[in-house]
C-alpha cells in the first residue's frame, strides 16, 4: 500500500484551479518530487499533505487512512519551509528539540534525540547558537534536523534550496540524498529547479497549472517526455515541426521540416499522418566540419551554418541555422587538451544523430 | 580635505539646533532642579539665597535637610509605594487589555490595519482633561453606572459603594488614558512577525495554546517592555487623574510634588521629591531596556 495517496484533488480559489483533479502515490523510503514552475500548484498541494489547507474535492490517504479533519498538529508530517521559518529566540538546540517538547518526549530521550538529530546534520558544534548566528547553509541544516528529529512518516520540503548559492546547494543537494537514504523517511520535495528535482529523486511528478503532466523516473523524464511541456520544461531540446510517415516496430519514420526523413525510436501507437513534434536534446547532437565520423550509424544528418555559440566551460553549445531557417542546437563538449571551440559564426557544418535518440511529441 | 569638512559642517548645522535645544530647556532645569533640592525654601516661596543673608527667618546656604525629612516620615515613603503600586496594577491592567486587541488589528487584513489603529489614537484628537471630567460624569453616583451596580448590591444585603473619588475611578482613568501606549508599541511588534513562524509550530506539533507562549508571546517581550515603559512611567507621574477622580485618601507622588509648588510653596522639597522619582524611574527604565535590548537582539533574524 502506499504510504501516502492522493486521490483526484481538486483547489480552487475563486476562479482559479490551483490543483486540478492531482491523483498520485508516494510510496514508504521514496523521495519523490513535486516539479513545476511557479503557479503551477504544487505549493498548493504541498500545503494540503501538511494540513494547512484543504482540498476542495478529492481526498488525501496516509497509510490509507484519509487525513481529512486532521489539524496539521496531529499529521504525522512535518515541513522544511522555504523560508526555514525557525524559531528566532530560540538557540539551535531547542529549535530541534521543539517537536518533541510538543509530542511531550521524556527530557532524557529529547536530548538524546536531539544530538543524534544535530550529527546527521554535521552542526552539533553550534549547539548554543541562535539562528540569526548562522548561515544560509546552517540554517538550513537546522531547520532539516528538526523536521526529522520526531521520525514524521513524511517530512515535506518546500524548495529548501532556493535560498543557498549554487555551491552550497549542490553540496546540500548530496546531503539530502545520503541523510534520506540513511534516516529512511519518505521526502516529498518541491521545486521549480529541474536539475534539483532529476538530480535528487527516485521518482517526479512534473506539474503544470494544477495538473500532473508526467509522472515517471528521472532519467526516463528527461529521455521520454510525454508532451511538449516535459520535453521543454526539463532540461533542452530541440523541437522540429514533424508528420509521420511510416510507424513500424523497429523506427518511426518522420518527415522533418528542413531536414528531410528522419528516423527515430519506435512509437508503435502513433498512427502514419500525425502531425506533431519531433524533439532531439543537443547532446544527443553530433556536429562536425564538412561530414561527422563517427563509430556507429548516424542515420540523421543535416546539413548547416553555426549562427552563434555559447561556451561556457565544460561545454560549448552551438547554435546552427538550416538551410530552410530552421535552428538546432548542438552540445560539443571541451574535452580535447588546449581546444575550447572548434567552430566559427558562419562555419559550414554537418549535424547528425542516431536513429536510437529523439521523441515524437504529438501533444 | 574639503569633502570632510563639508561633511563635519553638515552634521554640526543639522545637529546643532537640537542638542543646543535639549542643553537649554533640558539639562539646564534638571541642573536647577537638582540644586535647588540642596536649598532652603523661601518664606514666600521660592528658594531662599544661597550665599549671603536672607530674609528675616530664612535659613541660606546648602543643606540635606530635604533628603532628611523624606526619609524620617514615612508617610512620603508610603504615597511612593501606593504610586508605584498604582502605576504597576495600571500597566498590568493595560498589558492584559490592549495584547488582544494588538494581536487583533496585527491579524487583520493589511487594508484594514492603519483603520484600526486610527481608531485606537482617535481619543488623543479630544482634549485629555475633557476626557477625565467624562469619565467624572460616567461614574458618577448619580449615573447609570453606579446606581445599577449599587441596585445589585442591595439585592444581595451589601451597602452602596462610590465609584468616582476612589482608588478605583484612579485605575479606570489611568488605564483609559494610558491604554494606547500600550497598544502601539505592542501591534508594531507582533505585526513584524513572520506567519510562518506560527505555521512551522503548528506543523511541528504545538496546538494553539502552545503556539502562542512557546512562539508568539517570547517574540513579542521587547513590544511588552517597551509598552510598560510608556505607560507605567507616565502613570506614575500623573497628578491630574488622582486630583479629579481619586478621593482625598488617593493622593500619589505627581500630586505630592505638584502640592510642593502650588500649594505648600516648598520648592526644595518638590525638586527633592522629583529628583528621587526620576532616580527610581531611570532604574526601572534601564532594568526594562536591558530586558528588551536582551529579546531584541534574538529577533532579528
Amino acid at each position: 500500500m502506499a504510504l501516502l495517496e492522493i486521490r483526484n484533488v481538486v483547489r480552487r480559489f475563486g476562479d482559479f484551479t490551483a490543483v486540478d483533479g492531482v491523483s498520485l502515490e508516494v510510496a514508504s523510503g521514496e523521495f519523490f518530487t513535486l516539479l513545476g514552475p511557479s503557479g503551477c500548484g504544487k505549493t498548493t498541494l504541498l500545503r494540503m499533505i501538511a494540513g494547512f489547507d484543504d482540498p476542495d474535492q478529492g481526498d488525501l490517504l496516509l497509510d490509507g487512512k484519509s487525513l481529512r479533519d486532521i489539524p496539521p498538529e496531529q499529521r504525522p508530517i512535518h515541513t522544511v519551509f522555504q523560508s526555514y521559518a525557525l524559531f528566532p529566540h530560540l538557540s539551535v538546540v531547542e529549535n530541534v528539540a521543539f517537536p518533541l517538547r510538543m509530542a511531550k518526549v521524556a527530557p532524557a530521550e529529547i536530548q538524546r534525540r536531539v544530538q543524534e538529530a544535530l550529527a546527521s546534520v554535521h552542526l552539533s558544534e553550534k549547539q548554543r547558537h541562535l539562528p540569526h548566528e548562522l548561515s544560509g547553509g546552517q540554517k538550513q541544516r537546522v531547520a532539516l534536523a528538526r523536521g526529522l528529529v520526531n521520525r514524521p512518516r513524511l517530512l515535506l520540503l518546500d524548495e529548501p534550496l532556493g535560498a543557498l548559492d549554487a555551491k552550497l546547494r549542490e553540496e546540500m543537494q548530496v546531503e539530502l540524498i545520503n541523510l534520506q537514504k540513511n534516516v529512511g523517511i519518505t521526502f516529498v520535495f518541491v521545486t521549480h529547479s529541474q536539475a534539483e528535482a532529476l538530480a535528487l529523486s527516485h521518482r517526479i511528478a512534473v506539474m503544470n497549472q494544477g495538473k500532473v503532466e508526467q509522472l515517471d523516473e528521472p532519467s526516463r523524464l528527461y529521455g521520454f517526455p510525454r508532451n511538449r511541456f516535459v520535453a521543454d520544461f526539463i532540461g533542452k531540446i530541440n523541437m522540429l515541426a514533424a508528420t509521420v510517415v511510416a510507424s513500424g516496430s523497429d523506427h518511426l519514420e518522420l518527415d522533418v521540416a528542413g531536414v528531410g526523413r528522419v528516423l527515430g525510436p519506435p512509437q508503435p501507437a502513433m498512427p502514419v499522418g500525425t502531425r506533431g513534434q519531433f524533439a532531439v536534446r543537443p547532446e544527443q547532437v553530433r556536429i562536425g566540419a564538412g561530414s561527422v565520423d563517427s563509430a556507429g550509424p548516424l542515420s540523421n544528418r543535416v546539413k548547416g551554418r553555426i549562427l552563434d555559440f555559447l561556451y561556457v566551460g565544460d561545454v560549448t553549445t552551438y547554435l546552427v541555422e538550416l538551410e530552410n531557417g530552421t535552428r538546432l542546437e548542438a552540445l560539443l563538449p571541451n574535452s580535447a587538451p588546449g581546444r575550447a571551440k572548434f567552430f566559427e559564426t558562419g562555419d559550414p557544418v554537418e549535424l547528425a544523430w542516431s536513429a536510437e535518440v529523439g521523441v515524437f511529441l504529438d501533444a | 580635505m574639503p569633502k570632510r569638512s563639508a561633511e563635519r559642517t553638515t552634521r554640526w548645522l543639522v545637529s546643532g539646533p537640537p542638542t543646543l535645544f535639549m542643553l537649554l530647556f533640558f539639562l539646564a532645569p534638571s541642573l536647577i532642579m537638582v540644586l535647588a533640592s540642596f536649598r532652603y525654601p523661601g518664606t514666600f516661596g521660592g528658594l531662599a539665597p544661597m550665599f549671603g543673608a536672607g530674609r528675616p527667618g530664612e535659613d541660606t546656604g546648602l543643606t540635606l535637610e530635604n533628603y532628611r525629612f523624606f526619609l524620617s516620615d514615612f508617610i512620603y515613603v508610603e504615597i511612593f509605594i501606593k504610586s508605584f503600586a498604582v502605576a504597576l496594577l495600571s500597566t498590568l491592567i493595560c498589558l492584559l487589555m490592549a495584547y488582544p486587541l494588538a494581536l487583533l488589528i496585527a491579524r487583520s487584513p493589511k487594508g484594514r490595519r492603519d483603520l484600526m489603529v486610527l481608531l485606537v489614537i482617535l481619543p488623543f484628537a479630544s482634549n485629555f482633561l475633557i476626557r477625565v471630567y467624562a469619565l467624572m460624569i460616567l461614574l458618577g453616583p448619580q449615573q447609570a453606572l453606579a446606581t445599577s451596580l449599587n441596585g445589585a448590591l442591595a439585592l444581595f444585603g451589601l451597602g452602596r459603594v462610590n465609584l468616582l473619588f476612589s482608588s478605583f475611578a484612579v485605575v479606570v482613568g489611568m488605564v483609559y488614558v494610558h491604554l494606547p501606549f500600550m497598544v502601539l508599541p505592542l501591534y508594531t511588534n507582533l505585526e513584524k512577525h513572520d506567519p510562518a513562524l506560527l505555521d512551522a509550530a503548528q506543523d511541528l506539533g504545538a496546538n494553539g495554546w502552545q503556539r502562542f507562549w512557546r512562539v508568539t508571546f517570547p517574540l513579542s517581550l521587547p513590544g511588552i517592555f517597551s509598552g510598560s515603559a510608556l505607560v507605567f512611567i507616565p502613570v506614575l507621574g500623573m497628578f491630574a487623574i488622582p486630583d479629579l477622580l481619586g478621593g482625598t485618601r488617593d493622593i500619589l507622588i505627581g500630586n505630592l510634588i505638584k502640592d510642593q509648588f502650588l500649594g505648600t510653596r516648598d520648592w526644595p522639597f518638590g525638586s527633592m521629591l522629583s529628583i528621587m522619582l526620576t532616580v527610581v524611574v531611570l532604574g526601572f527604565a534601564a532594568i526594562a531596556a536591558r530586558l528588551s535590548r536582551r529579546d531584541g537582539a534574538r529577533e532579528e533574524a
